[in-house]
């Protein structure tokens, strides 16, 4: 029964978001400070986390191909096609609910116990369309691109490993990565992004604009948003998956 | 002025607040007192509309307040400031940002134009030099300046104080207590204060409304207070002997029987 009327409250607060904003230029300065906190801010982790899965897949594939019959630039496809409909999207966006996901909720949860979301209120601001509509909207200009530069760090690192280790010479790894190319995989990639992106700012918006009581309660409910996020995240990638490949 | 009109609000079936009616003068400090957990935070609360009451009025003039939708509760808002219990600052902003912000938000002045009224703001609750400061580098009395300074920014025709004093020591309570008053005669403005800090209630208390367990229990001004007969009221006002004895003092020197230097020495001399 509890889940219902917190789907219902995380409904409202969506519908709530959208009002006609008191300022225009304000929310936009708004939008364009999430778009670096959200998108700048976590370049810096989701580069170094997707040059690694890129390294560690062309080990790992590297490792069980033993059959002499298939080509090499089998390994590049495959980490390519891993890379680009799994490792990029989902692994980014669960690394990024961490991240993005508990700063989120603590912050708004923050504002919330030290009475900042009411001194807003009384000023007569829409407390949900100007602290969580640009969160939602800077996620989703950010964590599409994040997703790209995940996908090209993701390969590079695959390619570089390779060439470094001797596995796969970075001739035959490019002939690889081009054979057997499904541009749809791009386009599915994106799409997970953009639904990712949403999951992992509005659940935790929801948590954090909603706590009551103190510090502890900050606590938990940074620790249930980012729970929770990954959790949506994993079911909606099978979801997806299931429903668009 | 404010009025209300048969307030009621409980949470999870249980009443917090009961059947309260009020008026809240133009240009007087009103004073909203009683115990922890006597309602007077939830009334508040409701006042300003955070918080939707179960019955009753809500009248700004000739406004009422209870029948209007959001977005006129929302533009209504505009012409409220509120001081909070913590100051409610945003503390990744400066001093000077905090006061900024709801201009920026709602102004259509000139950069110029609104940097001038900060300054004036910051000014008139003597806070020159601190609009670089962030709030973790601010004093407690300072925080509470700062708030009262955001709140008048937009000169609002309502000031909500809710616990203005709480965490200050005397001699800066004195002062916020000064600058509220000030403030309220100056901008001729409605000011309904959440308080239970004596000092307060004695100093600017022009309207006093005494809340026990969710209801009105009396009404009156700081002269009346002194002579109140009510038990309950007195029981929670001079809790201690030496506010009582202090109130003994005063209902002597009110009523023109001694004159403050014999008030002064018979409290030296025991």
């Amino acid at each position: 029964m509890k889940i219902f009327t917190r789907f219902g409250a995380f409904i409202l607060m969506l519908k709530g978001m959208f009002t006609k904003p008191e300022n225009w230029r304000m929310y936009w300065k708004e939008l364009m400070h999430q778009c670096v906190e959200l998108g700048i801010g976590s370049m810096g982790i989701v580069s170094i986390v997707s040059v690694f899965i890129g390294a560690v897949s062309t080990l790992q594939t590297a490792y069980q191909f033993i059959s002499p019959i298939i080509p090499r630039s089998v390994i590049a496809q495959i980490v390519r096609d891993t890379v680009i409909l799994e490792f990029a999207p989902t692994i980014t966006c669960v690394v990024l609910a961490g991240v993005v996901g508990s700063k989120i909720s603590s912050e708004l949860g923050n504002m919330r116990v030290s009475e900042q979301i009411d001194a807003l209120e009384i000023m007569g601001i829409n407390t949900k369309a100007y602290l969580i509509l640009p969160k939602i909207l800077a996620a989703l200009i950010t964590i599409p691109l994040l997703v790209i530069l995940a996908m090209t760090l993701g390969i590079w690192g695959g390619r570089f490993v390779g060439e470094v280790t001797g596995i796969l010479p970075n001739e035959v790894f490019d002939r690889g990565l081009v054979e057997a190319f499904v541009p749809y995989n791009v386009k599915f990639a994106l799409i997970k992004a953009y639904t990712f992106a949403f999951i992992i700012t509005a659940i935790p918006a929801y948590f954090g604009y909603n706590v009551k009581g103190g510090a502890l309660e900050i606590g938990r409910a940074s620790t249930t948003a980012v729970v929770s996020s990954c959790i949506i995240i994993l079911l909606a990638d099978y979801i997806l998956a299931a429903v668009l490949l | 002025m404010i009025s209300i009109n048969n307030i009621a609000k409980g949470f999870s079936d249980k009443p917090v607040i009961e059947g309260v009616s009020a008026e809240f003068e133009t240009g007087k400090c009103n004073l909203i007192i009683g115990a922890s957990g006597s309602g007077k935070t939830v009334l508040m609360k409701c006042l300003v509309g955070l918080i939707t009451p179960d019955a009753g009025e809500i009248m700004y003039d000739s406004e009422n307040f209870s029948l209007m939708d959001e977005e006129a509760k929302k533009n209504m808002r505009r012409k409220i400031g509120m001081l909070f219990q913590g100051s409610a600052l945003f503390d990744s902003k400066t001093v000077e940002q905090n006061i900024m912000f709801p201009l920026d938000m709602f102004s259509h002045d000139t950069r110029a134009e609104k940097q001038k009224r900060v300054d004036m703001v910051l000014d008139r609750v003597n806070l020159n030099g601190a609009h670089k400061k962030f709030p973790a580098e601010i004093s407690g009395g300072m925080k509470k300046r700062v708030g009262i300074a955001r709140s008048i920014v937009l000169n609002p025709q309502y000031l909500f104080c809710d616990e203005p004093n709480s965490g200050l020591d005397p001699q800066t309570s004195l002062v916020i207590d000064k600058l509220i008053r000030e403030i309220t005669t100056e901008y001729n403005i409605t000011t309904v204060i959440n308080t239970h800090d004596m000092n307060s209630v004695m100093e600017i208390g022009d309207r006093i409304l005494y809340m026990y367990q969710g209801k009105k229990e009396w009404e009156g001004n700081s002269k009346e207070i002194i002579f109140s007969k009510n038990e309950k009221l007195n029981s929670f006002i001079f809790a201690s002997d030496f506010l009582k004895d202090a109130k003994d003092m005063r209902m002597l020197e009110l009523s023109g029987k001694i004159d403050e230097k014999r008030n002064m020495d018979q409290l030296l001399n025991g």
